[in-house]
């Protein structure tokens, strides 16, 4: 080895802390002056009890579904069927207990296995046969949609069992006593949880200072927990004051929880991001690539069909119409998440602001009475903006 | 003589950063001018201010082209003047013919419609100028990337071109193409062309310039009039590292032990046309503690061998026995590779090696995981722990493990790759062209490198084409020539004419059977 000794300066300045940060935050601030704007545009109707439950129970699909696509997108793939495999589910759902009165359970369960078998046929082509995954899944798409009518026969069809509408529109039970409109037990999880946040990311953060590893500012740690624990607290204070958490609530913050975790902090995830971000250096660094590109179309499938679910239970009728579409919204929360096209980069929590913000805008755009003509065009100008504002913040 | 050009008190800044201080830089007509320095040293950086990339006004000094002062607003400006460059990464269309490629922005045309005849006649022009004999017609796919060198030489040769710059021609040829493109080079001269030549080849430098100068840390730190003075190699290293590098190839203390990879009877197909046998039944052997050399031109065969043990990661209809440490195991995959103790690091470490936009740190464990994940629950703080620990061990020049890999200079890559594969903990590692295009301090690290992993017992090949390396660094040569093994040497007793020769006499043998059986068949 050379004598000469290598010193790099280790000191990583406030401002381009800062700026880093913002790269990452960008766009839950953006998320947050968007409701700002249509929380007064609207006249406080946004963030009403009613409204804001709405908000989460119409948006919830399309979360569920982003979860699955961000995978998806990540490995360098798209799936264009999803929409389309909601609706088949939804509508093999209304079948299987309307028509056969199955069992919900069974019912239930028997419709996330074939979204499985729908995302493992899609997978096997694109993960083992190299066929482009956007021919795959538009082939899928139009499979899927004309199953859907093929089993409805056109028709719609309903109502569901009531415990099966339970799993959108129904709220946890309330366990405690009640004080005047605010349910305490949903208060009591908010605050729960906003205390397990913040517990979480002290311990981290002392974890951390304890290996020596630089650390955020405690001003900013500080700040940002504050925030964060606030936040929490006055969304469930909100929702609390309707009807309380609605089960889907729950439903999507453990999903969004658990895949969380495994992008940021399994091998599983690690490699799958490794696959989109350079798909024959991951191989030769021996990652089967072709099987987790598959188990990714297979996770999709099964979310899809979760999304197919929730929506038809909302609906309680599965209709030849559901889940049209659907597929552009999950994609572009994705994309206004800070996804890359090119595979290799996206966050969980990029993803679940982008649903947001396009949930906010929809909801929002509603109230003030914007035709559905200027809300597509409204709405297709933010995707474009917001990934040109991605593109731009990368190349500097 | 009157300079062609002449850059005057050249100096560049990037937001505080100086990349070029005070450069004074001549060519004449008809003269290769060679411009030498580490990586970062202000090549680039100097043949872009040159070329417009960077326009007038954001330098400071002065550009003499032919006799006036130019101030370029952009690339087009140079072009026009007949300064072209051909960069590094080929620019090439993969997908269109060598004619569609010369002629993709300015072709000969009449009312905008593009006239076949002419863009024929005058492509074969072009190519018989280079020595190129292909059809216009053939995709640039098809071609090797020596080739594919030419086809942007006559690309720029279709424009006026007064000036060419050469941004490392050769750095992915093998020799035999490197010496018709530096036969090339010496063609222009003749032609009254100015050439600047950027390249880490020092024997190639020295074989055709006409003029050298050294730039370090931006800065013009040596020129040297080749015809009024012998080349010294070591003076060159001298001033671009500014380090008396007695020896390029640092010493070794060799101890041989046992053998600890066997390879016998080899026999590879190939992928896309299976009935082309492209390792024929080789036989191959590393001893713990020794390093040894896989020589050869390029397509005889040698990252397609080492591939094919590396899990079968190359090649179809694979057949022959492994033997690791006396053991015969099957390796059917690349993570069973991995697990029995083989480690490959790639020829091409920006498509195969690394992920450029992850940070060092993901990428030195990405092929050992499981070590800082129990449960396949990444524990982040045994990861950073690891990946500083080698970042400190290797040198990695970096801000810190989270800098992405794609923003680091070639040899530091390099060393990314080379942790990654560390961390694995091999019994054999497999490296192909470990120093290519990588400057000479981070060349003479990657050696010493080698030399450790040696020490510590681990069998160490080596694939490069720059023969001067194997030499440097072989305790054992093995030539591969079309396929199989044509000559193995000591380190001691091995030169570049006998390698050499042990190539060229294959050929020639190759040919003869073929002669022979067709002798055969007439009675």
């Amino acid at each position: 080895m050379t004598d000469k000794t290598v010193s790099l300066p280790e000191e990583r300045r406030h401002g381009s802390f800062i700026k880093n940060n913002l790269r990452n935050y960008g766009m839950l601030i953006s998320l947050i002056a968007i409701m700002l704007f249509f929380q007064v545009m609207t006249g406080g109707t946004l963030l009403q009890p009613l409204n804001l439950t709405n908000l989460v129970l119409q948006n919830s699909y399309i979360v569920i579904m982003a979860l699955g696509m961000l995978l998806v997108i990540v490995t360098g793939h798209i799936d264009l069927s999803v929409g389309s495999v909601a609706g088949f589910i939804g509508a093999v759902a209304a079948l299987l207990m309307v028509t056969y009165k199955v069992d919900y359970t069974l019912a239930f369960i028997a419709c996330l296995a074939l979204g499985a078998a729908i995302g493992a046929a899609q997978g096997y082509w694109v993960a083992y046969f190299k066929i482009p995954s956007f021919i795959v899944t538009l082939a899928g798409m139009l499979v899927f949609k004309g199953l859907a009518l093929a089993v409805l026969q056109g028709q719609s069809l309903g109502p569901f069992p009531p415990t099966f509408q339970k799993l959108s529109s129904g709220f946890i039970p309330e366990l405690l006593p009640e004080a005047g409109t605010l349910h305490p037990t949903s208060m009591l999880i908010g605050a729960v949880l906003a205390l397990g946040l913040v517990y979480a990311s002290a311990k981290g953060r002392s974890r951390e200072q304890s290996h020596g590893i630089e650390v955020e500012p405690y001003a900013f740690f500080l700040g940002k927990s504050i925030l964060l624990a606030c936040a929490v607290l006055y969304f469930t204070y909100l929702i609390a004051s309707h009807r309380g958490l609605p089960n889907v609530l729950v439903i999507m913050t453990a999903l969004i929880a658990l895949y969380g975790f495994v992008t940021r902090r399994t091998v599983i995830g690690r490699q799958i991001y490794a696959v989109g971000g350079n798909a024959k250096a991951a191989s030769l660094s021996g990652i089967k690539t072709e099987r987790l590109t598959f188990l990714t179309f297979v996770n999709m499938g099964v979310l899809a069909a979760l999304a197919g679910l929730v929506f038809a239970a909302r609906l309680n009728t599965a209709t030849p119409k559901a889940g049209l579409g659907f597929e552009l919204d999950v994609i572009a929360a994705c994309f206004i998440g800070g996804a890359s096209a090119y595979g290799g980069v996206g966050r969980v929590g990029g993803a679940v602001v982008g649903a947001m913000i396009m949930g906010v805008m929809n909801n929002g755009m509603s109230i003030l009475g914007i035709g559905i003509d200027y809300q597509q065009v409204i709405k297709g100008l933010v995707l474009l903006g917001a990934v040109c504002i991605d593109v731009y913040n990368q190349r500097r | 003589m009157t300079a062609m050009l002449e850059m005057q008190n050249v100096s560049k800044s990037f937001a505080g950063v100086q990349a070029l201080r005070d450069v004074n830089f001549s060519v004449q007509a008809g003269q290769i001018h060679a411009l030498v320095g580490e990586n970062g040293a202000g090549k680039s950086t100097l043949m872009k201010v040159l070329s417009g990339v960077y326009p007038a006004g954001s330098y400071e000094g002065t550009i003499v082209f032919e006799g006036e002062e130019r101030r370029f607003r952009d690339i087009n400006d140079s072009e026009a003047l007949g300064i072209i460059i051909i960069h590094q990464e080929l620019a090439l269309i993969p997908l269109m013919s060598i004619a569609e490629n010369i002629f993709l922005s300015h072709p000969p045309s009449k009312f905008g419609v593009i006239d076949r005849d002419e863009v024929y006649r005058r492509t074969r022009e072009l190519l018989a100028q280079v020595g190129l004999r292909e059809s216009p017609d053939t995709l640039i796919t098809d071609l090797g990337v020596g080739k594919q060198q030419l086809v942007e030489i006559a690309k720029a040769l279709s424009k006026r071109v007064r000036m060419l710059i050469l941004d490392e021609p050769t750095a992915s040829l093998n020799e035999a193409d490197s010496a018709a493109l530096l036969e090339r080079l010496m063609a222009f001269r003749e032609q009254g062309i100015g050439s600047i030549l950027i390249s880490h080849k020092l024997n190639e430098v020295a074989k055709v310039a006409d003029h050298i100068t050294v730039l370090r840390d931006g800065r013009t730190v040596d020129s040297i009039d080749c015809r009024a003075e012998p080349i010294q190699e070591d003076r060159i290293i001298r001033s671009m590292v500014n380090r008396d590098m007695a020896h390029r190839f640092p010493e070794r203390s060799v101890t041989i032990g046992e053998p600890v990879l066997d390879v016998a009877n080899w026999s590879v197909y190939h992928p896309i046309h299976p009935e082309r046998q492209v390792i024929k039944n080789v036989n191959f052997g590393v001893r713990r503690g020794e390093v040894v050399g896989i020589a050869g031109l390029m397509g005889a065969g040698r990252t397609e061998f080492a591939m094919s043990l590396f899990g079968r990661s190359w090649g179809t209809n694979i057949s022959g026995s492994i033997k690791l440490e006396g053991r015969e195991i099957a390796l059917p995959s690349v993570a069973a590779a991995i697990d029995a103790g083989l480690a490959y690091v790639t020829e091409d470490r920006k498509q195969l090696g690394l992920i450029l936009a992850d940070d060092v740190r993901k990428n030195i464990t990405l092929a050992s995981l499981d070590q800082v994940a129990p449960g396949r629950v990444i524990d982040d703080i045994a990861e950073l722990k690891v990946a500083s620990d080698y970042r400190n061990r290797m040198r990695i020049r970096c801000s810190d493990v989270y800098q992405e890999t794609g923003q680091l200079s070639g040899g530091n890559q390099q060393k990314v790759v080379l942790s990654k594969w560390l961390m694995t903990d091999p019994k054999v590692l497999i490296l192909d062209e470990p120093t290519r295009g990588i400057d000479v301090g981070a060349k003479y690290e990657i050696y010493c490198i080698i030399n450790e992993l040696a020490e510590a017992g681990r069998g160490v090949v080596v694939i490069s084409s720059e023969m001067p390396e194997l030499l440097g660094i072989c305790d054992r040569i093995c030539v591969m020539n079309d396929g199989a093994f044509v000559g193995e040497f000591k380190g001691a007793e091995a030169t570049q004419e006998k390698i050499m020769r042990a190539i060229m006499r294959n050929e020639r043998s190759n040919s003869v059977p073929e002669a022979a059986e067709m002798g055969g068949s007439q009675p």
